[in-house]
């Protein structure tokens, strides 16, 4: 195996390691949960696009075709981090955080769409089910 | 030289796992623990890819692939069950 090629592969694998690494460290540090998903967003693009890339250039020396299945793994994981990302973003704010005195208010007749669990103001579900119960 | 990048990578890759686990455990809400899994599953993907490339076969990609797939189902699964009180409609 060539030397540059070799070196290539190796500053891949040490990007890509730091990244994951600076990744999962931001995760423990951050004060709170939306600064928090901020973080692991580096792990999933640099840290593990650089380890897939070194592994598609060690095994296109290696054997000597060249296949992109690896890049596979990298398309799905960014089709999917904004799906992911959202979704907890709203998980949180549906058990964290107060409509009615934290957001300003929707201007719809509806209110947020993420908080229809919890119902406008002043509803308490346990009413409609005691209606449907009688 | 790829044989001292790939140590360096596997003792990064194992103190993400291991932060992740902290936060895991320790995280104060349950979106802290779902994003603690989904991190779980994109540092064990990059740890599956780099051992496939120390023993020299393809034969993990398959493996990295279904955690790829897994780990996106399962966090969706779970923030829908926490948002919706069901899965599947």
């Amino acid at each position: 195996m060539p030397f540059i090629v070799e070196l290539i592969i190796s500053l891949l694998i040490v990007i890509g390691g730091l990244f994951l690494l600076v990744g999962s460290f931001g995760m423990l540090k951050l004060r709170d949960l939306l600064p928090r998903l901020h973080a692991p967003t580096k792990a999933s693009t640099v840290g593990v696009g650089g380890v897939l890339i070194a592994s598609m250039l060690y095994f296109w020396v290696e054997r000597g075709h060249f296949t992109i299945h690896e890049l596979l793994i990298t398309l799905f994981i960014f089709l999917t981090a904004p799906i992911t990302a959202n979704l907890i973003a709203k998980a949180y704010m549906l058990l964290n955080v107060d409509p009615h005195s934290d957001l300003p208010p929707s201007k719809q007749n509806e209110g947020w769409a993420t908080f229809d669990p919890v119902g406008p103001e002043g509803y308490d579900p346990s009413e409609e089910y005691q209606e449907k119960e009688n | 030289m790829i044989e001292y990048a790939l140590n360096f990578g596997f003792v990064c890759v194992s103190l993400a796992l291991l932060m992740n686990l902290w936060r895991l455990t320790m995280g104060p809400t349950t979106a802290d623990r779902i994003l603690a899994v989904d991190t779980m599953a994109i540092n064990a993907i990059a740890l599956l890819v780099m051992y496939g490339i120390a023993k020299g076969t393809a034969m993990y990609f398959e493996g990295a692939l279904l955690f790829a797939m897994f780990g996106f189902v399962s966090t969706v699964a779970y923030c829908k069950f926490i948002l919706r009180g069901d899965i599947i409609e």
